[in-house]
């Protein structure tokens, strides 16, 4: 027979200032533990929603990011030609030659200057990216100098608003829209008209070639004969996984230090838990000798104050992963050191990052309250009922 | 006297809470100061920076190239007293996880930069090399580089792959300076890009001026920017500490969360230290009601607990603070050039201990509160 769940519940009620203190220590640690987690995970699912399955990006060999890359518009025209490449609703070939470059811009508020990805695109550059709707304003006129604004450019900028004039390459640009990108790394660019940026700047060739194929299946086929034609130096790449690459020294960075000090900071709390358990063995010695002698079994007593050190976990994982939930409405931008770009992403959510989160906390409880419990299963009978 | 040896008794009647709060506490303290070291090792370059130093580059942006004349005509600005060409090469060393900055300066380079100590003969040797080299001692260390060795860097802005013979290495003349550079010459880049891309040859990616009286550093920056206005490369010129601040500030979410997260670990050992602290006093209102009653004031009894509270905190913050240097200097090794100047600063050994004395102030108030208060009577009645 097993000691009631209510005896285990009601010990941690009659400390509550204990409690409280042991379980708020492993709430902050499980808060940051999911924090970075749903970090990790924002960052992820911008970069991931960036790229679309059946589209590739053609790079430079080498480049590594569409600003290091440079495409001439011979190459630009191979690519073009290639019979994997779809066929847009007029008749042309759903591709954009597109010219990025950076550009410095103040952060609201605090007036930082900060690197943004400037992108011009072709006639097919929206359609290739069905997530962009425009939510302001209007679309650029081919051919003119006007520029739309990502969502979150638009925020946090000054003078990128609608009627603003931005001054670079050597004229100045209109703001004329402000589009959506459905939380995708777009958000935090600037578009344009590629041929006129690519004047502007006073560049011959291309940054990179975005093209739509007739089925994503068609990768390793156009992606093996790009490659392996001698007269491009060229990289052939799926969107996602081109866009993924972008982060993945951030997504480390972020991985590696928040993973580290989730386990350092928990053992701060195991500790916690540990010492709140002992005092809990060492002040009800006498109680346990009356329920072993009661007829109780040394598993129980163990189980019961395992179940206990549990449980102590358990509020903690609740209300930590709870704290973290409310980040999700924190949106955080930070420069990409690969693509050396200002990106803007939020704290997600996942199932998975909840389970772990409150798997992580069970296991800080019962790491702290196995060594505890061990020792008031193995008391005594009449030690412990001397002791009392 | 007295007092002080029962206090220090008291905190080893229960050794093993003891050692297990202490244990929290040194974990706690050492994490809390790696964190804020990790933060100031971004600073570094900023900190590095010297005041007669400015950079000038393209105001659109880093990626847009300045054309070499511009030299000359910076040359000739009122007050300026050297100027040095460089280009950021951004080359990966056999993987991309290997990373270290690599530069294509111009010969006057070093001149500027006086903290980068190289020997005479070594730098004689690199000026007389074409494809050499001067690497950082930390870069050296990292990756075995020695005199005379060639290293393969695939370029990734400069496409091909590169060789370099490396005919010497340079040492900081503070621990601040950066030893984890790769410098090579402008012209061997400039030549082979003549060559091979013709367009992107003949160009810069910064200019360092060295100014003669760094009070001029900012009528000098307005001089050089106003030469090019209404050009073709607009310039814009500023402090290298500027220009380095300008990196960090653009990570700066990284480095707020960072810093936040490093006092969350200072809030959890509070609470684990806290729960100490209410256990032992509760376990003891009853001696402390004797204690009263033989006639000690409250003010002794707090004492009593905000003594223990604080030898606690003292012990725990000794402890960390003495791990935290070769635990810093491991992990600066580790990281390798990730982090070029990785030392833990003066600042951060006074938040430590503040921080331990706040952790045992605030741990003790509730406690000390609660025994200084309490009834005689009500205490000999409770019942730990």
């Amino acid at each position: 027979m097993a000691i009631p769940l209510r005896y285990t519940i009601r010990n941690l009620w009659t400390r509550k200032l204990t409690t409280l203190l042991t379980a708020g220590g492993m709430a902050l640690v499980v808060f940051v533990f999911a924090a970075v987690q749903m970090l990790d995970a924002g960052l992820q699912a911008t970069l991931v929603s960036t790229g679309q399955d059946d589209n590739i990006v053609v790079t430079r060999r080498s480049a590594g990011t569409e600003v290091q890359s440079s495409v001439d518009r011979v190459q630009a025209a191979i690519i073009e030609s290639q019979p994997e490449i779809a066929i847009g609703a007029d008749g042309q070939r759903l591709v954009s030659k597109e010219t990025v470059v950076l550009i410095t811009l103040p952060k609201r508020g605090s007036g930082v200057a900060t690197n943004i990805m400037t992108r011009g695109i072709g006639p097919g550059g929206l359609t290739l990216r069905p997530q962009v709707k425009l939510v302001e304003g209007r679309m650029f006129k081919p051919g003119s100098a006007e520029i739309v604004v990502g969502r979150s450019v638009a925020e946090r900028f000054d003078g990128a608003a609608i009627g603003d004039a931005m001054r670079f390459g050597g004229r100045d640009w209109y703001v004329v829209g402000v589009f959506d990108a459905g939380g995708s790394g777009f958000d935090s660019e600037l578009w344009g008209d590629a041929e006129q940026l690519l004047q502007a700047f006073r560049r011959q060739n291309w940054s990179a070639v975005i093209a739509r194929l007739t089925d994503a299946g068609q990768f390793a086929a156009i992606k093996a004969r790009l490659e392996a034609d001698p007269r491009l130096t060229l990289d052939v790449k799926r969107e996602q996984q081109f866009y993924a690459e972008q982060s993945e020294q951030l997504s480390n960075f972020i991985t590696i230090l928040g993973l580290t000090l989730s386990v350092i900071f928990s053992i701060g709390a195991t500790i916690g838990a540990m010492i709140t358990m002992y005092a809990a063995v060492a002040n009800r010695t006498g109680e346990i000798g009356t329920l072993r002698a009661l007829g109780f079994r040394r598993s129980n007593v163990l189980l019961a104050f395992l179940f206990e050190a549990a449980l102590l976990g358990m509020v903690g994982g609740v209300v930590g992963l709870a704290l973290a939930a409310l980040m999700q409405f924190v949106e955080i931008s930070t420069l990409n050191w690969q693509s050396f770009s200002e990106l803007a992403f939020r704290f997600t959510l996942t199932p998975a990052i909840a389970a772990k989160t409150i798997v992580f906390a069970l296991l800080m409880g019962f790491a702290g309250g196995f060594l505890p419990a061990l020792r008031a299963a193995r008391l005594k009978i009449v030690d412990a009922l001397r002791a009392a | 006297m007295e007092t002080l040896k029962l206090i220090f008794r008291n905190t080893l009647r229960h050794k093993l809470r003891t050692g297990l709060t202490l244990l929290g506490l040194v974990v706690a303290i050492l994490s809390f100061g790696l964190l804020q070291t990790v933060v100031d090792a971004w600073y570094a370059g900023a900190e590095g920076a010297a005041p007669n130093r400015l950079i000038t580059r393209n105001a659109i942006s880093l990626v847009f190239p300045l054309p070499v004349h511009y030299r000359d005509k910076i040359r000739g600005v009122e007050g300026v007293k050297a100027v040095a060409g460089a280009n950021w090469f951004g080359g990966v060393y056999q993987d991309v996880k290997n990373f270290f900055p690599q530069f294509a300066v111009e010969p006057g380079y070093f001149a500027i930069y006086p903290e980068y100590r190289i020997k005479n003969d070594e730098l004689r040797a690199f000026e007389r090399d074409r494809k050499g080299a001067i690497v950082g001692r930390k870069l050296a260390e990292t990756y075995g580089f020695k005199i005379g060795d060639t290293v393969p860097i695939r370029g990734q802005i400069y496409p091909g792959n590169w060789e370099f013979t490396v005919q010497g290495i340079y040492d900081g003349a503070e621990a601040k300076t950066d030893t984890s550079q790769f410098f090579f010459h402008w012209d061997y880049l400039n030549e082979t890009l003549k060559k091979r891309f013709p367009t992107r040859a003949s160009q810069f990616g910064v200019f360092v001026v060295q100014v003669a009286n760094a009070d001029d550093a900012a009528a000098v920056s307005v001089a050089i920017d106003k030469q090019f206005r209404n050009s073709t490369a607009e310039t814009l010129t500023e402090t290298e500490k500027a220009f380095q601040i300008g990196f960090v500030k653009q990570t700066e979410a990284l480095l707020i969360a960072i810093r936040i997260v490093s006092y969350v670990v200072i809030v959890i050992i509070l609470a684990v230290m806290a729960n100490t602290m209410a256990m032992t006093a509760r376990e003891r209102m009853g001696e402390y009601a004797t204690l009263k009653a033989l006639g000690f004031g409250p003010g002794f009894v707090s004492t009593l607990i905000y003594g223990e509270s604080l030898a606690i905190a003292l012990g725990g913050t000794v402890l960390g603070i003495a791990l935290t240097f070769p635990i810093a200097d491991w992990f600066g090794r580790k990281m390798g050039t990730l982090f070029p100047v990785f030392e833990v600063g003066n600042g951060t050994v006074m938040l430590q201990a503040a921080c331990a004395l706040a952790v045992g102030v605030i741990a003790a108030m509730l406690p000390a509160r609660r025994a200084a208060t309490v009834r005689i009577v009500d205490g000999l009645r409770a019942i730990g």
